[in-house]
């Protein structure tokens, strides 16, 4: 066992992990911070997404002792300081952009990595991001439509 | 106009607001003292005898609590088939048992044959690579024609065949059906593959047993659809642990799409461990669990001939059909292929004469069952291809043909050749409406620019008309179900006016939080904020059948409709008492109990406060409490139907397929969220253009998996699809529920492969291309364009 340290959402945790442990696994096992999820075994489902060091990055590709001294922000941490939803939150929201939300926290992340980054995206633009993050449930239509009101409202 | 909240409106959802922050609680995400963890040793053969399973080095391993092995079940019952089906010879469909974990044979790879019980995840996972069997490997049976002449390899040695059961619908038709096809002027035959699929819900299953020494009360927490459902299986035929000790809990779940409705022996074996252990006992899914284990869908071989007179009026349709069931017998695997199947071969047509022949073949491949649509997409795809290769064949507009044999507005309620009756549609309407919206008169222009850019275009088109809102309960045990198919609510008013609703049905993305409150809002003149839905915990809620066959609005939502009336009816009488009126003098609207022609008034909360604090209250008349619970059998399926469209371009240098345009006009019946209804036909879109053109579940002749991950078995993305054209103003309502829902889950599932499969071939028809089975992907389309040359 190793000693882990790192930010999350803003505060500094502590952990023990063994070489092996995914940073997903240390999220979700260690610091009960349940809203990253875990979809598949081969990195493609993207339903582990979270921020590290201000990039987008599936949770799942990396070992915990890789984030040792990372700034890392997980869905948990996507809200507004008073708790209400954010941007991106509240757009999916207001057009039904989620059905069971397992994919929704990997969705909300790459979205917000999106719009950093590009803050007018097309349309072939979004669904070219979101290609790393799987949805059984939408079809992705009301998920495209709440990143590009998102998007507006960013401005 | 429908009020803000209530039928007809369309509000945010409460789910959200977890969903969207991390807050929500999936299995996997429950977390209880002092809990140990399983994981499952499973077969890497396909076929195998067990010779002997040495545990002893795995015992030793640091954390290791127990290990079980199929020795520990063999006096636990199997897990029972619940729909029986007689073979046309009168025979009962054959029922080898299926044990918690594998006993004396594998019999896919996968099969779990051991489990290991630790400390953490990962002590049980090193444990368990560290059980050492000895297996006998046999050859696969893998190919189902192979499988029935084959007589010295069996799956399952016992019933002495690999078939499970022939079955014939209707048999009375027979006779003529082949009389009719022998002298039909025209006969179109088509030879199809129903691409097997794996339905990958996002969250892999997960079930925590949680035995309570002190009581003796078991809770299962459990990915299910049905919690009850489960619950039932497991007490009446597999561990026989009695209904009042046993809670099954299904909280946030990811997703089902029928792979999370069945009983699987992972739940059976956390009980039995935390009974051993008196600890919890969790087990979640890896994704090649998933792959491997959960029950995959379609997998069907059909040959299907129509005909016709010379002028396109359809004379008789005949099927023929090879349906894998996989190793075992899953709870509905032998309803899908047969009365979810045969009986919508009418589609939406007149057709006098239907004879669907369907085999069911055991395989060393995983476990088939009901998968988003569950029979009704295989029957709607070989349908519409046929009627499709018709058109061409007798140079007929593909729509007209479909409009001339169209069961007319005015001849409903129908009684079609396949045995159902239909109560209501109007499929030229949705024609129509199609038109309106798919704008066919600019195609020839689009194809004409998709050539100058090297790309052919095509344009398919589909009508179909499934049955779903599962199921009257009667004709269902008439047919083979072992199981009603009603639905539960219980409406209880709490003394300060707000209101609990139990309801049988299971949210797994649906919406229900949402929109069952509308439903109660709407009857009781209220604001939908004050209506709260529990739901997929047995403990709380009555008996019900759960979530799947598009059932949860037009069975559970009718549940919900007539508990309301009854506190209706109650709280009219307790109102009559408190204003000194008679109760036929009642009258009770937006909330307000009033007396005919006066203008005294008394509001539900005023009514709802005093039947629990009863002073000045006949007690001799009228108990207290304002609570009533409804089981709401429905009268008949429901009938859903729509006409859709889809514009392709296909690269004939690489085979790629794009879908460029999908317009989708939907008759669900009434519309009570039209925001949740659209969500509902999207995703069924999403996951029919998946089975179309990328999703193919394959194993190779040894039976290995061969799309084990989502490396190998290719999922629809977010660029894969285009935004969708979606109409759902053409309503027939249902005639036969308060609510004249019909359904909207599935209807995307099953309307969107042959769309998609008849565009692309109107795309190579020029080519020569008469077919392509899905998935159409670029190397088949590829390799059909060549063969056609």
């Amino acid at each position: 066992m190793s000693s882990v340290s790192m930010t999350v959402n803003g505060k500094p945790v502590t952990g023990e992990v063994e070489g092996r442990t995914l940073l997903s696994a240390f999220l979700r096992d260690d610091l009960h911070l349940t809203g990253t999820h875990i979809g598949c075994d081969t990195s493609q489902c993207g339903a582990c997404t979270v921020h590290v060091n201000g990039v987008a990055v599936k949770g799942c590709t990396m070992l915990a002792l890789e984030a040792d001294g990372a700034d890392v922000r997980t869905i948990e941490g996507m809200a507004n300081a008073d708790g209400s939803l954010g941007v991106i939150q509240a757009a999916f929201q207001e057009h039904h952009g989620l059905q069971c939300g397992f994919c929704t926290p990997g969705m909300v992340m790459a979205a917000d990595d999106l719009l950093k980054n590009n803050s007018n995206p097309s349309e072939a633009e979004i669904r070219k991001h979101l290609s790393g993050n799987i949805c059984r449930c939408t079809g992705y239509h009301n998920i495209i439509k709440s990143i590009q009101a998102a998007a507006a409202q960013l401005g | 106009m429908p009020k803000d909240n209530g039928i007809g409106a369309s509000p945010k959802r409460r789910e959200d607001n977890r969903f969207l922050t991390g807050k929500g609680r999936y299995v996997d995400d429950i977390n209880l003292q002092n809990q140990c963890f399983a994981v499952f040793v499973r077969s890497q053969v396909a076929h195998g005898v067990i010779k002997s399973i040495d545990t002893s080095q795995a015992e030793t391993m640091p954390g290791v609590l127990a290990i079980f092995t199929g020795d520990d079940f063999v006096d636990v019952g199997g897990n029972p088939a619940g729909w029986l089906i007689n073979s046309r010879n009168g025979e009962p469909m054959k029922e080898p048992k299926r044990p918690v974990l594998a006993h004396g044979k594998v019999r896919h790879v996968g099969d779990a044959y051991a489990a290991v019980i630790a400390e953490t995840y990962e002590q049980a996972v090193d444990a368990a690579e560290a059980v050492e069997a000895d297996i006998d490997e046999l050859d696969a049976i893998i190919d189902m024609a192979a499988a029935l002449e084959n007589s010295n390899n069996l799956v399952h040695d016992e019933i002495e065949t690999n078939q499970c059961f022939d079955w014939g619908w209707i048999e009375d038709n027979r006779a003529a059906t082949d009389e009719a096809i022998k002298n039909a002027p025209h006969v179109t035959t088509l030879d199809l593959v129903n691409n097997r699929l794996v339905p990958n819900a996002m969250e892999p299953r997960a079930s925590t047993g949680d035995y309570n020494p002190g009581t003796g009360d078991y809770t299962l927490y459990t990915t299910s659809q049905n919690p009850h459902l489960t619950r039932l299986l497991i007490s009446a035929f597999v561990m026989g642990i009695p209904e009042n000790k046993l809670t099954i809990v299904a909280p946030d779940v990811g997703g089902g799409f029928g792979s999370k409705i069945y009983h699987y022996g992972e739940e059976a074996l956390v009980l039995a461990a935390s009974k051993k252990l008196g600890r919890p006992v969790r087990w979640t899914a890896s994704r090649w669990e998933s792959f491997l284990t959960d029950a995959h869908g379609r997998d069907h071989k059909t040959t299907i001939e129509l005909a016709t007179d010379l002028e396109g009026n359809f004379l008789a349709i005949r099927t023929s059909t090879l349906a894998n069931v996989g190793a075992y017998l899953s709870n509905f695997s032998t309803v899908t292929p047969t009365f979810l199947h045969g009986t919508v071969i009418s589609g939406n047509y007149t057709v006098p004469l239907i004879y669907v022949n369907l085999k069911t073949v055991f395989t060393n491949t995983a476990p088939v069952d009901a998968y988003r649509g569950a029979g009704r997409p295989e029957a709607t795809f070989s349908v519409e291809r046929v009627i499709d290769m018709c058109a061409r064949e007798l140079g007929m507009d593909p729509l007209e043909l479909r409009r001339k044999n169209f069961i007319k507005k005015e001849q409903f309620p129908f009684a079609t050749a396949a045995g159902l009756e239909y109560d209501s549609g109007d499929y030229h309407s949705l024609v129509d409406k199609l038109e309106e919206i798919a704008d066919f008169a600019g195609f020839e222009a689009r194809k004409a620019d998709s050539a100058s850019r090297g790309l052919l275009r095509g344009l398919g088109v589909n009508t179909y008309v499934e049955a779903c809102g599962l199921a009257p309960s009667n004709l269902a045990g008439v047919l083979g179900s072992r199981v009603g198919l009603y639905e539960s609510a219980t409406v209880r008013v709490n003394a300060t006016g707000n209101i609990s609703v139990m309801t049988g049905s299971h949210s797994h993305g649906q919406g229900h939080e949402t929109v069952f409150p509308q439903l109660v809002a709407d009857m009781l003149g209220m604001s939908a904020d004050d209506i709260d839905i529990v739901h997929g915990d047995t403990s709380k809620i009555p008996f019900g059948m759960g979530t799947y066959g598009s059932r949860s609005m037009a069975v559970g939502g009718s549940a919900i409709v007539r508990a309301t009336e009854k506190i209706i009816d109650k709280a009219s009488k307790i109102a009559a008492h408190m204003m000194e009126a008679g109760e036929a003098d009642i009258e009770f609207n937006d909330g307000v109990f009033s007396v005919a022609g006066t203008d005294k008034t008394v509001s539900f909360p005023e009514v709802a406060f005093k039947a629990y604090v009863p002073h000045d209250y006949p007690v001799e008349q009228l108990e207290p409490g304002l609570e009533e619970t409804a089981f709401y059998d429905p009268g008949n399926f429901t009938y859903p139907s729509g006409a859709y469209a889809c514009e392709v371009e296909v690269d004939p240098d690489t085979g790629k397929v794009t879908i460029c345009s999908f317009a989708a006009a939907d008759d669900v019946g009434n519309v009570i969220n039209p925001m949740i209804v659209e969500g509902q036909i999207q995703g069924g879109l999403g996951q029919g253009i998946g089975q179309a053109l990328v999703e193919n579940c394959v194993y190779d002749d040894t039976g290995q998996l061969l799309s084990g991950s989502y490396m190998d078995y290719t999922m629809p993305r977010a660029d894969d699809v285009p935004f969708f054209t979606t109409d759902q103003s053409s309503v027939t309502p249902c005639t036969h529920n308060p609510l004249g829902a019909k359904g909207c889950g599935e209807a995307g599932a099953i309307g969107a492969p042959p769309t998609v499969i008849n565009a692309v071939v109107d795309a190579l028809s020029e080519l020569g291309v008469t077919h392509i089975d899905m998935p159409a992907s670029p190397a088949r389309v590829w390799a059909a364009i060549q063969a056609a040359k």
